[in-house]
């Protein structure tokens, strides 16, 4: 019963989102303020019947129901509570109602806070996000129901992937999407402003929040995939390549972008037209790494042939929301343009660099993740492209962009002098050179750009803390805006996840050996002996536990346990990986196959400055929820005559 | 496909596998991190458990023992599996966009933007038209006018 009143809640949905995609224009077509109103109710309406779908789902999956088709593909009655309830999300069905989910709750929170915003602006807005809807909403109804019954219901469920029965993994979706989804409202307030025909400060001043926020979950949902691959895959990388990495890393980059030029309209009401564009944009990408992701096109360009009708679906969809917004912005895009001067050196050309750059980079991952799909579909020739392409082409952009960071926040507003600049981060560049070159002669015997790149981590840190520091000597620490707080540690953090993942990648020390209880080794400094593997038991596998005991000088230092797991249901084996940090290194050890006779494989890895990847990317999402709090950026701040005059004394500054 | 590299994702590189000398280890995990597992997706042959991977680890190991260079290696994995085990993809008619792309990007979209500044450096510093009489005439009627106050 519970299962059909989510079913049946999420078509009321649809026709409420349908009626919410449509009169709303209609009214603000024509001026009619009952027909505009509607849009609030509906999306109010629409996001609680989602979350009753989204319920009853969960309900579902709590309550092991194996009636629903579901439940029984990714749920076991003895998985964990936890799990239970990630396993939700876990799955294409689910996944693609929590999306929704997330977006009804956006159309809401715009509903809701939008208070200040024109009538027919928030009307088109919410209508455009309507549309979105709509178009998630059928999708699941026709091709992806996850209400779905099984008669007769089996005893039991096949359960979740193991390698997803993880805290990490439980809540890395919801993040990323709440930043995939985010990036839908920007889109729909460029789109409203193309139809407006108008972009305002006031339009800037929203929508430079919600892309805030979005960039920041985006930000931690990205980290928190990579911590995950990190511990769990057992070979201690954090990054690699993968298409469905770089699904989520494109619309980063794009929103990062994005994220830059959206304060160019708000303090300059400059790059307008780009700024709308640069939303489009993001949201597609955003778009495209849903299709990636769920259309099984990644697997192979033939999986995708034989189940299309999802693919055929996203596609479809995808072209209408990108090659629509762009249709659109050609057509009104001229009658945005205007706004403030600027010469070439200023903190807007400065923006703009970053903007150049940026957007290269996404293209340029964009590229090498959609290439061998078109080359296999027009030619038939397969090739590969994996990390050594990415960094050949990847890497190379990013020294511009970060020697240029720097730089940027010394800049004027309209027209800036170079030169004193570079004069103030002249100790800066000493210290980061000095780095590279300690780099290179002392820690690393093999790649001399690895030490390059460590010299650039050094400079995005010291670089941002001597543009802090001048504003702090200046005596503004008091008054000084929390969005510049928030900027100085985003930047910084950027050089702290460089430093980390350089070290980690350039400068690990890995043991591979097997080993009996027992035996002992020799492994960076540390004595290391295998003492005992015992069999163990979890709530919903069987386990190997080994304990290592690691010495230094004799000395105990730590003990490290990895475990090979054995999913009873799915007989399927994961590592747990036993890492013991002191946020300057990981020591990293796995448990590879193996028995009492020939022994066991034991990895053992030191993982130079690892833990300051992910503390860095969390400083860097903390610096834009810092910024974020910035009082002038406050969602739902009233637009007082105070918040005005704040940001006419910052934009003259 | 993915599935059957990622079953027991402990077992990448084998100690039964590796070189007595180091040095010549360093090397086949240097050239293992650039072959693709040919059966898995987007995998090195040093991050796979698949058994094709472990073979072409095994040979890897065999040519370099056998004294041959880093690169005869690679051309001998090329010769045996195609451009396909190559994770950097050789710069050929079929790629050439792949690896030009970005830059191309970079230099459009930086050619653009010059122009574009150019353009608006002319606008701003080109003297504003000279006032039709009929515009002269509104300025006048308008300065004519008493100040309305705010």
């Amino acid at each position: 019963m519970i299962p059909e009143l989510g079913h049946f809640a999420l078509i009321l949905a649809l026709a409420v989102a349908l009626v919410q995609g449509t009169l709303p224009f209609v009214g603000a077509a024509k001026g009619d303020i009952r027909l505009m109103a509607l849009g609030r109710s509906a999306a109010l309406t629409q996001v609680l019947l989602i979350a009753l779908a989204f319920l009853a789902l969960m309900q579902a999956y709590v309550a092991s129901d194996f009636s629903v088709a579901n439940v029984v593909a990714n749920s076991h009655s003895a998985k964990p509570l936890l799990y239970k309830i990630s396993g939700v999300w876990g799955n294409h069905e689910g996944s693609m109602l929590l999306w929704s989910l997330i977006l009804a709750v956006f159309g809401a929170a715009v509903a809701v806070f939008g208070n200040n915003l024109p009538d027919s602006l928030r009307a088109r807005v919410l209508g455009v996000q309507a549309l979105i809807g709509v178009g998630f909403l059928a999708f699941i109804l026709f091709t992806s129901n996850p209400f779905e019954r099984v008669s007769p219901a089996p005893v039991d469920g096949n359960g979740l992937n193991p390698l997803l029965q993880d805290p990490g993994l439980a809540f890395h979706p919801p993040l990323l999407y709440l930043g995939y989804v985010g990036f839908s409202v920007t889109y729909a307030f460029a789109i409203a402003a193309l139809l407006e025909g108008r972009v305002d400060a006031a339009w800037a001043r929203w929508v430079r929040p919600w892309t805030l926020a979005a960039w920041c979950f985006l930000t931690c949902g990205i980290a928190l995939g990579s911590w995950w691959a990190y511990y769990i895959l057992g070979w201690g990388g954090f990054w690699f390549w993968d298409p469905v990495e770089n699904a989520s890393l494109m619309p980063w980059l794009a929103g990062t972008a994005l994220l830059h030029s959206a304060i160019v309209v708000e303090k300059r009401d400059a790059l307008k037209s780009w700024t709308v564009l640069l939303a489009v944009l993001a949201f597609s990408l955003s778009l495209l790494g849903t299709f990636l992701v769920r259309s099984g096109v990644l697997t192979s360009v033939h999986a995708f042939a034989q189940d299309p009708a999802r693919g055929i679906f996203i596609l479809g969809f995808l072209l209408l929301v990108t090659g629509g917004g762009l249709a659109l912005y050609a057509w009104q895009a001229p009658k945005l343009s205007g706004g403030g001067l600027f010469q070439p050196i200023s903190r807007e050309g400065a923006l703009i660099l970053n903007n150049l750059l940026l957007c290269t980079l996404a293209a340029t991952v964009l590229l090498g993740t959609l290439y061998p799909l078109f080359l296999d579909l027009l030619t038939g020739n397969k090739v590969s492209v994996g990390p050594p392409f990415f960094n050949a082409t990847f890497v190379p952009i990013c020294a511009p962009l970060f020697a240029a960071l720097c730089v940027g926040p010394f800049l004027n507003w309209k027209r800036a002098e170079l030169g004193p600049a570079l004069v103030r981060l002249r100790a800066a560049f000493a210290v980061s050179v000095i780095a590279a070159i300690v780099a290179a002669v002392a820690v690393d015997g093999r790649a001399t750009l690895a030490a390059v790149a460590f010299g650039f981590g050094v400079w995005l840190i010291l670089g941002s803390l001597v543009e802090f520091a001048g504003r702090v000597r200046r005596g503004r620490l008091r008054t000084l805006p929390r969005a510049t707080v928030g900027m100085t540690i985003s930047h910084a953090a950027l050089g702290v996840v460089v430093l980390g993942a350089v070290a980690t990648a350039s400068w690990n020390v890995e043991l591979i050996r097997t080993m009996k209880p027992g035996d002992s080794a020799e492994f960076a400094g540390f004595g290391v002996k295998l003492e005992s593997i015992v069999p163990g038991q979890g709530p919903n596998y069987i386990a190997e536990r080994a304990t290592l005991v690691l010495t230094r000088n004799g000395q105990p230092y730590t003990t490290l346990t990895p475990e090979r797991r054995l999913f009873t249901v799915q007989r399927r084996q994961i590592s747990e990986t036993s890492i013991h940090t002191n946020l300057l290194r990981d020591l990293y050890a796995t448990l590879g196959e193996g028995d009492a006779d020939k022994g066991w494989t034991i990895r053992l890895y030191w993982n130079p400055l690892a833990p300051w990847i992910w503390l860095g990317a969390g400083l860097c999402a903390l610096g834009g929820f810092v910024s974020l709090s910035d009082r002038r950026l406050r969602i739902g701040a009233p637009r007082g005559s105070k918040g005005r005059s704040r940001t006419a004394v910052q934009a003259a500054e | 496909m993915l599935i059957l590299c990622l079953v027991t994702p402990a077992l990448a590189v084998e100690p039964s596998e590796m070189l007595k000398d180091p040095a010549l280890e360093a090397r086949a995990r240097e050239i293992g991190r650039a072959l693709r597992c040919v059966v898995c997706q987007n995998q090195a042959i040093d991050d796979s458990s698949a058994e094709v991977a472990h073979d072409m680890r095994r040979a890897v190991r065999e040519r370099l023992t056998a004294g041959d260079s880093d690169r005869q290696v690679m051309d001998f994995m090329v010769a045996r599996y195609g451009d396909y085990v190559l994770l950097k993809p050789p710069f050929k008619a079929g790629t050439w966009l792949l690896w030009l792309g970005g830059p191309l990007v970079l230099l459009l979209a930086g050619g653009a933007l010059l122009l574009a500044a150019r353009k608006r450096r002319t606008i701003a510093t080109a003297p504003a038209p000279p006032l039709s009489d009929e515009e002269r005439a509104r300025v006048a009627a308008l300065l004519r006018e008493p100040s309305q106050g705010r």
